[in-house]
């Protein structure tokens, strides 16, 4: 079992995290959206500090013979959760930049042919969804 | 219909050497045509060139890959009101005797996207190394069975398309790195008509981009491509725009 000394520690590790998460939220350090898995995270490892009995509870269920192991798993698990959402979300960011890239250069062409200038600043009634993109997340580059 | 506002769009990168001979054999082949090159964020003198011989030129700020390229020229395109856009590579392999017979076959109707395959006439004139003839075939297996018809050459870049299917590309479902057999089976799906005309073509004198280490990454890339464009539900073409062309 757990020593009380231990416990200490980690229920005050855990609120730490969980308080650190919202101090960047609150100075817009980190969108409301990425803070989901990191708030969970946190409120798991709480209950897991402050209840014992779940820690050794889980254990058994998943057929662990150790409780450190169940925390190593679970830790494991959530790493491996948020890399793939950062492969997500760079893959949407690299669509995003090329859609850029495309737009500047469309832009600042420089012709020698018959151009058609005023088509060229948006037309192809395809690209327009890109540039809506909600306001929060306009903000936020911004501040940044 | 020979009055038809047609684009030849040439993506680039670091092609200083030979672009300019490209623009001005497609000029010479067809010169009621507007010549664009998009120089794929170059090093070199590759957007100077091409504005030298003639063309109209697309400068990317940052090397983007020869799909997001293309689909630039695509976008230069649709907005441009062309009609009919076509796309040559930038390192003399294609030669643009082929444009018109191509123009021809897209012209008589039926078709929506013509292919130049080396492949078609199997006179031999064009020997690739057995890696890529394996990958090659091997993909145009796929592709022909997808898609129920002979594909003989998916990776060829000589391609001419009415502008509905340039503007299809200029959506998500075109793929920034390089579009291969997998749009062949993307078009196909979304009710496209694809045809192949027979054409030559000189070996690449540059690096081939299926060439080298990355020629493992290719055959993973197309199997993985391939395999979720089929699992994707079909993305069916826009209904209207089939009167506009017939």
């Amino acid at each position: 079992m757990i020593s009380t000394n231990t416990r200490i520690v980690a229920i005050a590790g855990s609120v730490m995290l969980l308080l650190l998460i919202v101090e960047l939220v609150r100075r817009r350090r980190m969108k409301e959206e990425y803070s989901v898995l990191w708030v969970a995270t946190s409120l798991v490892l709480i209950i897991l500090a402050a209840w014992g009995g779940s820690l050794h509870f889980l254990t058994h269920a998943i057929g662990a013979v150790s409780e450190s192991s169940t925390l190593y798993f679970f830790g494991l698990l959530f790493v491996i959760f948020l890399l793939l959402h950062f492969s997500v979300r760079v893959s949407l960011l690299e669509r995003r930049l090329t859609a850029l890239v495309q737009e500047i250069a469309l832009l600042t062409h420089n012709s020698t042919g018959p151009p058609h200038l005023e088509e060229l600043a948006g037309g192809d009634g395809v690209s327009g969804e890109r540039r809506q993109e909600p306001q929060s997340q306009r903000e936020d580059v911004t501040r940044a | 219909m020979n009055n038809d506002r047609i684009l030849i769009v040439i993506p680039a990168y670091n092609e200083e050497t030979r672009v300019g001979d490209v623009v001005r054999d497609v000029k010479s082949t067809l010169p009621h045509v507007d010549v664009l090159v998009v120089d794929d964020g170059s090093a070199d003198r590759t957007a100077a060139e091409a504005a030298e011989a003639g063309a109209i030129t697309l400068s990317l700020p940052v090397n983007s890959g020869y799909g997001a390229a293309l689909q630039t020229g695509y976008k230069y395109g649709v907005r441009g009101r062309y009609e009919i856009l076509g796309q040559i590579d930038a390192d003399g392999q294609h030669r643009a005797e082929f444009l018109p017979p191509m123009l021809d076959a897209l012209r008589e109707g039926d078709v929506d996207v013509v292919i130049g395959s080396r492949f078609l006439d199997r006179d031999g004139h064009y020997q690739p190394s057995l890696a890529r003839q394996v990958g090659i075939g091997l993909f145009a297996r796929i592709a022909s069975l997808v898609t129920r018809q002979h594909v003989s050459d998916p990776t060829s870049g000589l391609q001419l398309m009415r502008i509905d299917v340039a503007r299809f590309f200029c959506s998500d479902v075109y793929p920034a790195d390089y579009p291969d057999a997998d749009i062949l089976i993307l078009l196909y799906r979304s009710g496209y008509r694809v045809r192949e005309v027979p054409v030559q073509m000189s070996p690449s004198p540059g690096q081939s981009m299926h060439s080298g280490h990355r020629s493992l990454y290719y055959v993973y890339k197309m199997t993985l491509s391939i395999l979720v464009t089929v699992l994707r539900p079909p993305t069916r073409r826009p209904q209207h725009r089939e009167q506009a062309n017939d």
